[in-house]
């Protein structure tokens, strides 16, 4: 779909930021130069067409209590399509993405507890026989990452 | 932060997302029967603790023609990677930034830093620019790239836990 101008406002302003307080999205609009219909109106469309992938509130997963690890395997192409079933059926894993090196499924695993991370991913290595690499964060170098609309 | 039963409650309503209307918080308060008041005061608890990173629009980075992007990885020296992760964080076509632990013989990356761009030469250009940055300071590196999404499910907590 094409974007007009006031679409890339939109966009390039909600990254910003959004108000917590009575009527955010008049205040956003007027701070806009447009009418909440208008804003409203539009940012269904964007959602809609998948442009926006989510509005709302982002939460650091590590405030709410839960643990994460980064984890890699080495699979054999052969074996790669019976892995991925193994390891997708895990409510753990929260994202997998196949990638080119020798290391080619990487995936997140989300638990409530830091001890639940390695009886995941131990049972994940008892499941499919490959280790399971782990790369908790050790430190993290976060700075506001914008996309130009 | 301490976070009760309630805030528990807001974050399973609003993680998927605010509805587009007129008056989102009213309509989040109301279906979990609290006042808008109350929950105007929790959401600023918890942006305040860091609990909430930011409240905001996350567009669709292929839409918007960021269509390359490359878990670059690094090993870099250990008695530098602080500042230097810093640095690399700070560049504007980074998303994410972390030190790792390497898991050798089989990995020896220890800084991970996620490059978008618009196109694989670009992605590769500034590439460049974070190996010039590191310098003798980096050993070796790589960078690899996804060919498949096998699963994007995201976190989510239960509201009763």
């Amino acid at each position: 779909m094409k974007l007009d101008a006031t679409d890339r406002l939109i966009l390039n302003h909600l990254q910003e930021g959004f108000p917590i307080g009575p009527s955010p999205f008049a205040t956003t609009a007027s701070e806009l130069g447009i009418t909440q219909t208008d804003l409203l109106e539009r940012l269904e469309r964007l959602k809609s067409d998948r442009i926006i992938t989510r509005f709302g509130p982002f939460f650091d997963a590590e405030a709410l209590g839960g643990a994460f690890c980064l984890c890699a395997m080495a699979i054999p192409e052969e074996e790669f399509g019976a892995v991925v079933t193994k390891v997708n059926a895990r409510i753990e894993v929260a994202h997998n993405y196949k990638r080119t090196h020798r290391l080619n499924m990487w995936f997140v695993l989300a638990t409530e507890t830091v001890q639940e991370i390695s009886h995941v991913a131990d049972d994940i290595e008892a499941d499919t026989g490959h280790r399971v690499h782990r790369f908790p964060k050790l430190q993290e170098f976060f700075i506001r990452f914008r996309v130009a609309a | 932060m301490s976070m009760d039963a309630t805030d528990r409650r807001i974050i399973a309503a609003t993680q998927g997302g605010l509805p587009l209307v007129a008056e989102p918080y009213v309509a989040v308060a109301d279906a979990l029967g609290i006042d808008e008041t109350d929950l105007l005061d929790r959401l600023t608890n918890m942006q305040a603790s860091g609990v909430i990173r930011r409240i905001a629009l996350a567009p669709n980075h292929y839409a918007l023609g960021m269509t390359a992007n490359g878990m670059s990885v690094w090993d870099v020296d250990d008695e530098k990677i602080g500042s230097l992760g810093r640095q690399v964080g700070a560049l504007e076509f980074v998303s994410h930034c972390y030190e790792r632990p390497r898991s050798l013989p089989d990995w020896p990356y220890n800084l991970f830093a996620m490059i978008h761009g618009t196109s694989s030469e670009e992605v590769e250009a500034l590439r460049a620019q974070i190996e010039k940055l590191l310098g003798p300071a980096c050993t070796s590196h790589d960078i690899l790239y996804s060919t498949d999404i096998l699963k994007k499910t995201g976190m989510r907590i239960s509201p009763g836990a």
